[in-house]
């Protein structure tokens, strides 16, 4: 089913023998072979590259002008390679702007969210996958259907609430949209149906476990690898998040990376050494986490799409 | 759950074993409620109930520097739709979806492509691929706002050695459209890819052969096999995108600056988009709840008719092929 044991099922087959000893193997069989044998030429890879320069440079670029200062920006032509400001430009970036504050919100905040995410949707994907009750289907249908809800739209009276709750300006207003998503508990339920053996949660019955006691010693473990993909994609968004925060939070020791970040671009006349060296201070975290645990996400992708 | 209702139906049971056994169907029937009810509860209270609300509070006159609430029925709407501004930023954002969806979804069809070939280091190519997804919005719009930069950006510098001349890219409506449409293009287009890609992977390899024999090139094969195998995904790919294109928000705003002139999207509104809109009079401009809510509830009109739109042309193109 997943991509993988796809990939390594289509492995070039060594090339049939024909069974008899005919002089001309068939046209069929011939074609077969050369399909078999398509091996991807020059020009694949050659786009490959191509793309991978695409996707590399800006983030690379954003780098150069970091570690410059704003005169060397006006050059011409433009610098590509790097160069010695790198160390002083961050400085300006923490004296301009609460950044090391804004780092620690972004994590407390994304941290929860993801916390929550997982648990939340481990819990509703188990009940939705493993258990019997009244009305599952229309309920499933309901969690499929508010994927698509742009919620966003909802910031007026998301925002009145807030108010309603006194949680303007806190980071709680930031966490607690976020602690609940329906591609969560669809993700999860779809991974639980598959790897979860009706049978193990019927021994532990047998045994006398409680429905919660099954939960906690059977389920949590073997959604471990889900758990790890819904978590990696949650803790992106929750990170890169930035409209409902942006309106919600107003004392700069409350922002959140995106939201520090933003303000740096908003003076009058934009300092780019600056900002940018801001935007790699922002990314960097993601980068390295992206090199961890990226095949993560990417399998996270390519579930979700054959199965959404 | 047979099985448990033989394993406590011996005769007689004492009070005891009643007593676990009731316990016992409670959890049983009760407890997978217990599980989802989070999800429900939160979701509706977060995000479902503030969505209906937005209907209410665009009938009314409802400001936040005011306790007075009053009915205006569909007052707003009618001042929403005599607003040049208002219109103006609907056309910025379909403009600007068109411009990052298409090219966005071809390009990503035909790098799927390209990556079902028996390429060396596939997690390699995907993750540079996807690279660019894991940046946020907001450090796209800085570092594109930078390229894209009139005096000291690197793409007028290319277009200007190449003799093309400079280009104010900010400054012009269908130039900073470009822009804008570059910034949601990098980030989403690995991303649709690999949606592609697994969509295409689960193809049956016979149905190549077959369209092999026949004679078909790869991209014939690509555009009269593959596309018609993996519509579903292209149509959930179509929607996805413009769902997210129509609610753009931080690529304009900060290509403007951030300041005003982000809000505004640019000096002469030639960027702003209809989140923009919303966000100038929600809470940029006297906190009109009322309008803005008009504005929000439009959107989600647009949306949903847009959505639809998508789906239907969809159908007919599969029912006309």
């Amino acid at each position: 089913m997943s991509p993988r044991t796809q990939a390594t099922a289509e492995r070039p087959a060594p090339a049939p023998v024909p069974p008899a000893p005919a002089k001309r193997p068939d046209r069929r069989a011939r074609a077969r072979l050369r399909l078999l044998r398509e091996q991807p030429g020059r020009l694949a890879y050659l786009t490959l590259v191509a793309v991978l320069f695409f996707s590399g440079f800006p983030l690379y670029y954003s780098f150069v002008v970091a570690s410059k200062d704003n005169s060397a920006l006006a050059q011409i032509p433009p610098p590509v390679l790097p160069g010695a400001n790198l160390v002083d430009n961050v400085r300006r970036v923490f004296e301009t702007v609460p950044f090391g504050t804004a780092l620690i919100n972004s994590v407390i905040v994304s941290g929860a969210v993801t916390a929550s995410v997982v648990f939340f949707s481990t819990l509703a994907g188990f009940a939705f996958a493993k258990l019997k009750f009244k009305g599952t289907k229309v309920l499933l249908v309901t969690v499929v259907a508010t994927m698509m809800v742009p919620v966003q739209l909802g910031v007026i009276p998301l925002y009145m609430l807030m108010i309603e709750l006194e949680w303007t300006d806190t980071l709680w207003a930031v966490i607690a949209p976020g602690l609940v998503n329906a591609f969560g508990v669809f993700f999860m339920t779809q991974y639980l149906r598959g790897a979860l053996p009706g049978t193990l949660i019927e021994a532990a019955r047998m045994d006398g476990a409680s429905t919660f006691r099954i939960f906690w010693q059977i389920v949590m473990p073997a959604a471990r690898p889900a758990a790890v993909v819904l978590g990696v994609l949650t803790f992106l968004t929750a990170w890169n998040d930035y409209f409902w925060p942006l309106i919600v939070l107003s004392s700069p020791d409350r922002y959140t990376v995106q939201v520090a970040l933003s303000t740096l671009s908003g003076g009058y006349v934009t300092d780019q050494s600056l900002v940018l060296t801001g935007t790699m201070l922002a990314t960097l975290p993601l980068l390295a986490v992206f090199a961890l645990l990226g095949k993560y996400m990417i399998s996270g992708i390519m579930q979700g799409a054959v199965k959404g | 759950m047979t099985i448990a209702a033989k394993a406590a139906g011996p005769a007689r049971p004492s009070p005891r074993e009643r007593r676990m056994h009731r316990r016992y169907r409670l959890d049983l029937h009760a407890s997978p409620y217990l599980y989802i009810a989070p999800f429900f509860v939160l979701f509706a209270v977060f995000g479902l109930f503030p969505l209906a609300f937005t209907a209410w509070v665009s009938t009314h006159e409802w400001s936040l520097l005011s306790d007075e609430h009053v009915f205006v029925g569909t007052g707003n709407y009618e001042a929403l739709l005599t607003d040049p501004y208002f219109w103006n930023a609907l056309g910025n954002t379909l403009s600007i979806l068109a411009l990052a969806t298409v090219p966005q979804l071809l390009a990503a069809l035909l790098l799927a492509h390209v990556l079902t070939l028996r390429m060396r280091a596939q997690t390699f190519w995907r993750m540079g691929m996807l690279l660019p997804n894991v940046a946020s919005v907001v450090a796209v719009a800085v570092i594109f706002s930078q390229l894209f930069g009139r005096d000291f950006g690197l793409v007028n510098w290319i277009l200007d050695s190449l003799g093309a001349g400079r280009i104010d890219w900010q400054a012009g409506t269908a130039s900073s459209h470009v822009a804008i449409a570059v910034m949601v293009a990098w980030k989403w287009t690995g991303y649709n890819a690999l949606i592609y890609l697994a969509a295409m992977q689960a193809v049956p390899r016979e149905v190549y052969e077959a369209a092999h024999l026949d004679g078909a090139s790869r991209i014939q094969q690509l555009f009269h096999v593959t596309v018609p195998m993996i519509r579903p995904t292209i149509v959930f790919t179509v929607i996805v995108s413009t769902i997210y294109g129509l609610q753009i928000f931080a690529e304009p705003q900060l290509f403007g600056g951030g300041g005003p002139n982000g809000v505004t999207g640019g000096a002469s509104r030639q960027f702003q988009t209809l989140t923009l809109y919303l966000y100038e009079h929600g809470f940029n401009r006297g906190f009109q709840f009322g309008y803005a809510s008009a504005v929000a509830w439009t959107m989600f009109a647009v949306i949903v008719l847009i959505a639809l739109l998508n789906y239907l042309f969809i159908r007919r193109i599969r029912s006309s092929s």
